[in-house]
């Protein structure tokens, strides 16, 4: 299964299980969603329950906002993160603020989804990858599945709770494979990391699309250098599973970290500082990070390549933490 | 800060009535700036007002009086305490503006109902049934405040009172409200969602963004925009192209109405319509209620940007006055009965601080819980 049904089924399972349950955003109904990740819903549930927005993206995340202050428990599509900027007042002023501000009175049970991160030659305005803005507010859960299964049992997870969960998938990766349970009670907890592979020497921090890449490079290594390398998925970047990172740094010595948003007060700056804290210690090599250039990023195919993260810049990054 | 009164020292004129029925739903009367010019709209439809007064519930008027004086008394005694120390941080008094609260949140039902309002809302907060303690609790950042003290003077919930906050985002309950009126016709429970904003947040993206999505969904919802006529220190004229608020209702197909916010049961009657409009037709709808504040935009505000001249006229219209004339006229109240209610808002003021001076500040450990469930 794709992630892509993956998700489609997460969502249709959750409103089969909750009335209270329904689906916002731009062309989610009629179209089937930008990519496709709501096929077949608006046929199924109707007009009621998949709802066409007006591109009026403060306008629905409030709505949203709203609705889940009133008790109902709303998924919210963002077309791409990027448009997500336009409602952050919405998701960052009023979701992530409302049960604090009205001294845990009003819960927020929203989730807000759709592709961040980089696509296919989109250029600068609509390849952004937001995690580490939105991990910086109190009140915010953030996820961000690799594989098909942990989209679908993440996804649940999140309309699930209580809490406003900032979703965010990859378009490269919705077409992308795996075995997902069939059980319509799967889920996977928020906050707790995954370990996609293990290893001995070095430790390779990954999310989202970075984790096949990840994979990949161990792969390699393994062949090339005999360097067995441990690849974990934190999976929730907030609430963080700092301990099984911490885990794995103290068993291999040795962090590499991968992302694809921007370096500079990003989430492998926050994960450096956190192994730090926990596990100065055990280190044996000063920490790599490998991110996304520190610039918009570009629209020709070889510069939007030099941008992002792959495989022989984790390879790299991996012989230097191991001084190969 | 310019004095307010709730008394009248002379006896006013007796209102020239020239016998027709004004409406307010007249499109030009929101060009109307002038107060008095306003004035004379008002007693053009006085006779209508007092008819009205007459038909309505004398327990009901007394609640609405007693909560205008409150909200009167408890402001007043916010701007002392705040020059003591007592109150932090921002507080925004809603002094000149109590019939706006008052005719519309007495309106609703308030077992179905929903509030949601801005930043200036200790009153809409009391009208809705918080307890003055509670308010005046919060804005002490006390413990035994409505939010705990989490949130201070601009940010009063009750969940218990269907009352969704106080929101310190110019527009930004705009959108949660429109949220709040979506759920209730999701499920289908027959409430509606009353909308409390000030003119500046029309010039937000919000609003525009909301009311297409109201009208395009039918969502019961009354959006009311509480036009004081200044943003901080800005001009409506200074700040609005078109100052016309209750006609922007047109660009959304949504029916708009002006309404005389110095005039409680002004407020009242085209609350009651509006409710009736979105409770049996699921519609919204746009009300502008002018109304005026007669303290600046916020304690820090001195108020250089207008003159007290105008503060002055404003008030010759004060929106307790008026009530309590026509409450005469109607025969309702005497001046005993207004006395009895003005010294209960007293002493109920004075309870609210007193019982705030006493509640414990908020343990340690608060801090970080309610950041998640």
């Amino acid at each position: 299964m794709t992630i892509r049904d993956a998700l489609n089924q997460a969502l249709r399972e959750e409103m089969l299980r909750d009335e209270n349950v329904f689906i916002m955003g731009e062309e989610v109904a009629q179209y089937e969603g930008a990519y496709k990740v709501t096929r077949g819903l608006w046929r199924e549930f109707g007009d009621k329950r998949v709802i066409d927005t007006p591109i009026s993206e403060l306008g629905f995340a409030g709505i949203g906002v709203g609705a889940a202050m009133a008790g109902l428990r709303p998924v919210i599509e963002f077309m791409t993160w990027n448009f997500s900027i336009l409602a952050a007042d919405q998701i960052i002023n009023h979701a992530a603020k409302m049960l604090y501000m009205s001294g845990g009175q009003f819960k927020i049970p929203i989730v807000f989804r759709g592709p961040n991160g980089s696509a296919y030659q989109v250029s600068s305005q609509h390849s952004q990858a937001l995690e580490a803005m939105y991990s910086n507010f109190p009140g915010l859960k953030v996820v961000m599945p690799s594989t098909p299964a942990d989209a679908k049992g993440l996804l649940k997870s999140a309309i699930r709770d209580d809490n406003p969960v900032i979703f965010l998938e990859q378009e490269r990766m919705y077409g992308m494979k795996g075995e997902v349970p069939d059980d319509t009670d799967f889920t996977i907890p928020l906050g707790v990391a995954d370990v996609k592979r293990q290893g001995n020497d070095c430790t390779i921090v990954a999310r989202s699309l970075t984790v096949p890449l990840a994979l990949q490079a161990a792969e390699k290594i393994e062949k090339e250098y005999g360097v067995s390398c441990e690849v974990v998925d934190p999976r929730t970047i907030k609430p963080l599973d700092i301990e099984t990172i911490v885990k794995s740094v103290k068993k291999t010595n040795r962090l590499v970290i991968v992302e694809e948003s921007h370096q500079f007060c990003g989430v492998a700056a926050e994960v450096t500082a956190q192994v730090i804290e926990k596990a100065f210690d055990y280190l044996d090599a000063p920490i790599k990070r490998i991110s996304t250039a520190e610039a918009p990023m570009p629209y020709a195919r070889n510069l939007e390549a030099a941008a992002l993260p792959d495989v022989p810049k984790i390879i790299e990054a991996v012989k230097q933490v191991c001084y190969l | 800060m310019p004095k307010t009164a709730i008394n009248r020292k002379t006896k006013t004129t007796a209102s020239s009535i020239n016998g027709k029925e004004s409406l307010n739903k007249t499109t030009n009367l929101s060009d109307i700036f002038d107060p008095e010019e306003a004035q004379a709209e008002y007693l053009k439809r006085k006779k209508s007002q007092l008819a009205l007064i007459k038909k309505t519930d004398k327990n009901l008027l007394r609640e609405m009086l007693y909560q205008m004086v409150l909200g009167r008394l408890f402001e007043e005694k916010c701007a002392e305490v705040y020059r003591l120390g007592k109150i932090g941080g921002f507080c925004h008094l809603y002094i000149g503006q109590e019939a706006v609260a008052v005719g519309a949140i007495t309106a609703i039902d308030k077992k179905r109902d929903y509030v949601i309002v801005a930043y200036r809302d200790h009153v809409q907060a009391m009208v809705a049934g918080i307890t003055p303690e509670a308010v005046m609790a919060e804005l002490y950042g006390k413990v035994t405040g409505c939010v705990k003290g989490k949130g201070g003077s601009m940010h009063l919930f009750s969940k218990e009172h269907n009352f969704f906050g106080g929101h310190g985002i110019v527009g930004g309950q705009i959108g949660v409200g429109t949220g709040m009126a979506f759920a209730q016709k999701y499920r289908g429970d027959g409430g509606v969602t009353l909308c409390f904003f000030g003119e500046a947040a029309v010039n937000q993206g919000i609003f525009h963004e909301c009311l297409n999505m109201a009208q395009l969904w039918k969502l019961p919802i009354i959006y009311i925009c509480e036009n004081n006529q200044y943003g901080m220190g800005t001009s409506l004229k200074r700040a609005m192209s078109l100052a016309n608020i209750a006609r922007k209702a047109d660009s959304y197909g949504m029916y708009g109405e002006f309404v005389d916010g110095m005039d409680v049961m002004a407020v009242r009657q085209a609350t009651l319509k509006a409710i009736e409009r979105a409770r049996k037709e699921s519609l919204p709808s746009l009300l502008e209620v002018r109304c005026y504040r007669y303290m600046g935009h916020s304690m820090s505000d001195p108020g250089k940007y207008r003159t007290v001249e105008e503060i002055k006229k404003y008030q010759q219209r004060d929106p307790i006055l008026l009530f309590k004339d026509s409450l005469k006229e109607a025969k309702v109240f005497d001046d005993l009965e207004f006395e009895q209610i003005e010294q209960q808002a007293r002493r109920k003021v004075e309870e609210a601080v007193e019982f705030a001076e006493k509640s414990p500040l908020p343990d340690e450990s608060e801090l970080l819980k309610d950041v998640l469930i």
